[in-house]
């Protein structure tokens, strides 16, 4: 007997159809996987379910009652949480004012004490290891989500709604979310999570719905199901996931990057060059210099100590625009704070990093025509699924957006790429898209820095891979010299026993 | 490409706030015991019905629209400049001095080097402004207000002391020579080629903002600062720029109303044209032909105000009350929606169309 069911869901955005006619059980006490591609309508269905979005058609029954959610209030009372992909928290808050933020215990005077007790004890039961004195400003992206889900537990949810919920964390973060969700599943939770990724899917779920154009397509039990089954179905065409890299001799150093000191904790200065047509991954949990090391090759941040050479000269200190001239391609890893101007049009969007070269603006004045034909031609190039070039940025889907990233960058026909963590967030068509695109470019006898937290991108992408760890380089070697293992010693900090292993 | 058809739902939408704000005002006017009929047809009448009212609306615009078209040069680039008043003090009071200073030159060159002079002044108090913004980070309106207060008094210590006109009982300057000054349109109006220039800025914006790197930048830091750092724009100079263009615009307006209408620097001749231009530059949308809209529809409802006390006997406040229900129901989109809609419920409640 499901515990949930939606019939028939129809929801419409004016004339696209977000879900047609999706029917959606989960039981009590499983784990179910809403799995499709970016646009499949995973959010929009279980945005209907908690509440901020009312369906046009179908009817949704819990415990066999017709039942009318129109808020987030409503879908609470009934025992159904969401934790978002975007947090949703006070920044200057502290754990606990945020927990119970809207549902406090007491009556004119909040009750601290008895609060704290009640989400201390949740906290226990799950194994959450949250301060909740600290300020949210103060946590990783890991913690926040922890405050999330607490949260929704705080409120009574039996069911939790997880929308991608490993898009925004780093693998070791993943897993131990992964295990929680498990955790919870044995305390008697029902599990939703939306996601995209296969490997999560057939980890933790008991049954798995895959929507696609926001049809459904079926739902299945795991246990009988395969990876490549799952991807067919979500993807609707049969796809490979290994690449065709092809052995290839490089060129001359493109990049030079001499002595640099990425943190100023950091034991030893960072070397490495980059030379033409090879990739040069980039590897380390999240926060280990990785960020410093884009902002330093852009030169975002200033290069106090060793120096930065494209082609043979020196960049350190030319300032942004400068380096911007010389043609350097570059993905940033939060393409949506760093990448886009969201309210303004695809066509102003993608003179953002090319407004400093003489082909887009001549004497100061931007030549539209140009601008809008070379953008127009990039987009369709790298499939930007767009109506008109005078739509706003945001009207773009997440995967889109990144897309358009992707075209606007490598449309410069850049010498260097830096690219940090381009498939962050993407589906398996796009991630295809974006391997393919920069073994391209590597063909084309580019320079590509690739840092990147997917390890599996790192091994089939790169020839050379550094370890970042602390803001050291803690060895360079090609990409065929590492194991899984290794590297992640080396993530870690640790050099693996073995003699033989030298490192640069 | 925008085309006219798409500003028209904006377009019927402030007319829409137009028609409320008489209606609502029309009833405080009868509570209050006045004749709304009789009121807004003089209104209309002072505004529009002879060439010379007419031109009184045109004249009481032209301070509008830079102010208007200076806000929201700030505006793009994502900052608040309360500064336009001190700026347009600061800029009027340099290009009388140059003006003064270069009697018997000629006025080809008197005219531009006094204009430009004023706008300089203004441009550098509002890039200053700009700097401590970025450099100390304190918010820009805070250091905008304390800099309103200085530019203003320090204008007013040089007309009550060092520049005082000789002879004179107010605080003011000497009469500017009439060749530097603003041509009249119309003989015994107010109405100068200051008009023309305000349409020339106006052009010149859109053009700045759709066409120009500086433009782009600027807007760019205004949506997403971030992004345009990251995309190679120098934050700290583009925000000083913004800044500085919008005091540089901003003084235009004083310029314009001392060689336009006084003839001289007068201690405090602004009614707060600095301040209204804000809710010009919001109402029309921070689009400079929307501000000219909108400078033109406060500069007829000023212009009508005096007409309505006179005729129909109604304090000339009343305009005020009118201007700011225009602002409120523009500035409120769902209160005007709002009202459009229970009106049209109702009627097809009751069956009419």
């Amino acid at each position: 007997m499901p515990s949930i069911e939606m019939r028939g869901i129809t929801k419409r955005f004016s004339n696209v159809v977000a879900n047609d006619e999706v029917t959606f059980c989960v039981s009590q006490g499983e784990i179910h996987s809403l799995l499709g591609e970016n646009g499949a309508g995973k959010s929009t269905l279980m945005k209907v379910l908690f509440g901020l979005y009312k369906q046009d058609e179908g009817e949704i029954i819990i415990d066999g009652r017709r039942v009318d959610i129109r808020s987030p209030r409503d879908a609470y009372h009934l025992g159904i949480g969401m934790v978002h992909q975007h947090f949703m928290l006070v920044n200057n808050m502290s754990v606990l004012e945020n927990i119970i933020l809207g549902n406090e215990q007491g009556n004119v005077v909040i009750d601290k004490q008895k609060n704290r007790e009640i989400v201390q004890r949740l906290s226990a039961l799950y194994n959450f290891e949250v301060d909740l004195d600290a300020k949210i400003s103060s946590l990783s992206v890991g913690m926040k989500q922890r405050v999330e889900i607490l949260k929704t537990l705080y409120r009574g949810a039996e069911m939790i709604i997880f929308d991608e919920p490993t898009a925004v964390l780093t693998p070791l973060e993943s897993s131990q979310l992964l295990a929680m969700l498990t955790d919870m599943k044995k305390q008697g939770k029902t599990i939703v999570f939306i996601t995209h990724k296969l490997g999560e899917t057939m980890a933790v779920s008991d049954k798995v719905t895959v929507l696609r154009g926001g049809k459904l397509v079926g739902t299945l039990d795991t246990a009988s199901t395969t990876p490549e089954e799952l991807a067919r179905l979500m993807v609707g065409r049969e796809i490979t996931f290994d690449i065709d890299k092809k052995t290839k001799q490089t060129g001359e150093v493109v990049l030079s990057v001499q002595g640099v000191k990425l943190m100023p904790n950091s034991q030893s200065t960072c070397s490495f060059d980059i030379r033409a047509g090879e990739v040069f991954g980039v590897a380390g949990v999240d926060g280990n210099g990785q960020q410093e090391l884009e902002e330093v090759v852009m030169g975002l941040t200033g290069c106090k100590t060793g120096r930065i050479l494209l082609n043979g000269k020196e960049i350190s200190s030319m300032s942004v625009a400068a380096r911007r001239k010389l043609k350097i391609g570059y993905i940033p890893s939060d393409r949506f704070k760093q990448a886009i101007l969201p309210r303004y049009n695809l066509t102003d969007n993608y003179l953002l990093g090319n407004q400093f070269s003489d082909d887009f603006v001549k004497r100061g004045i931007v030549s539209h025509k140009f601008l809008k034909k070379r953008a127009g031609e990039q987009m369709k190039g790298f499939d930007v699924r767009f109506a008109d070039d005078g739509q706003s940025m945001n009207s773009l889907s997440g995967g889109n957006q990144q897309k358009f990233v992707l075209s606007r960058e490598v449309g410069k026909n850049p010498a260097l790429i830096v690219a940090c963590q381009p498939v962050r967030g993407l589906d398996i068509n796009a991630i295809q898209f974006v391997r393919n695109t920069l073994l391209e470019l590597r063909e084309r006898n580019k320079a590509i820095l690739l840092i990147s937290a997917e390890l599996s991108d790192l091994f089939q992408l790169s020839d050379r891979i550094g370890v970042l760890y602390k803001g050291d380089l803690m060895a360079v070697r090609p990409a065929e010299q590492y194991t899984n293992e290794s590297i992640s010693l080396l993530m870690a900090g640790r050099e693996a026993g073995d003699a033989d292993e030298t490192d640069r | 490409m925008k085309r006219i058809a798409d500003y028209l739902p904006g377009i019927l939408y402030a007319f829409a706030a137009i028609v409320l704000a008489i209606l609502v005002s029309s009833g405080i006017m009868l509570l209050i015991g006045n004749d709304p009929l009789l009121a807004f047809t003089a209104l209309f009448d002072g505004a529009f019905g002879s060439v010379n009212s007419l031109a009184n609306t045109l004249s009481m615009s032209i301070p509008l629209m830079f102010t208007g078209l200076a806000f929201s040069y700030a505006m793009k680039g994502g900052l608040f400049n309360i500064g336009g008043e001190g700026q347009l003090y600061i800029g009027a009071f340099a290009s009388t001095v140059v003006a003064l200073a270069l009697q018997g030159a000629p006025a080809v060159i008197v005219m531009p080097l006094a204009i430009l002079s004023g706008m300089l002044a203004g441009g550098l108090l509002g890039g200053f402004i700009g700097l401590i913004k970025v450099k100390l980070r304190v918010h820009e309106v805070i250091v905008a207000i304390m800099f309103n207060y200085i530019a203003m008094l320090l204008t007013s210590y040089f007309v009550n002391g060092p520049l005082l006109a000789e002879g004179s009982m107010t605080p003011q300057t000497e009469r500017i020579p009439d060749a530097f000054l603003f041509t009249r349109i119309l003989p015994r109006t107010q109405l100068t080629t200051a008009l023309y220039l305000g349409l020339v800025v106006a052009v010149a914006t859109y053009f700045f903002f759709k066409k120009t790197r500086i433009g782009y930048n600027i807007r760019a830091v205004g949506e997403n600062p971030t992004a345009a750092k990251v995309s190679g724009v120098n934050i700290t100079a583009t925000t000083m720029l913004a800044m500085g263009l919008s005091g540089s615009v901003a003084a235009l307006a004083g310029i314009t109303e001392v060689f336009g209408k006084h003839d001289r620097f007068i201690d405090g001749f602004s009614p707060g044209f600095g301040f209204t231009g804000i809710a010009v530059a919001v109402l029309g949308n921070n689009n400079p032909f929307g501000i000219i809209a909108t400078a033109l529809l406060f500069g007829a409802l000023n212009s009508g105000a005096l007409r309505m006390s006179h005729a129909a006997g109604i304090s000339s406040s009343m305009v005020m009350v009118v201007q700011g229900l225009v602002i409120l129901f523009v500035a409120t989109p769902a209160i005007t929606r709002g009202i459009f809609k229970a009106v049209r419920v109702r009627r097809l409640a009751h069956g009419k169309p």
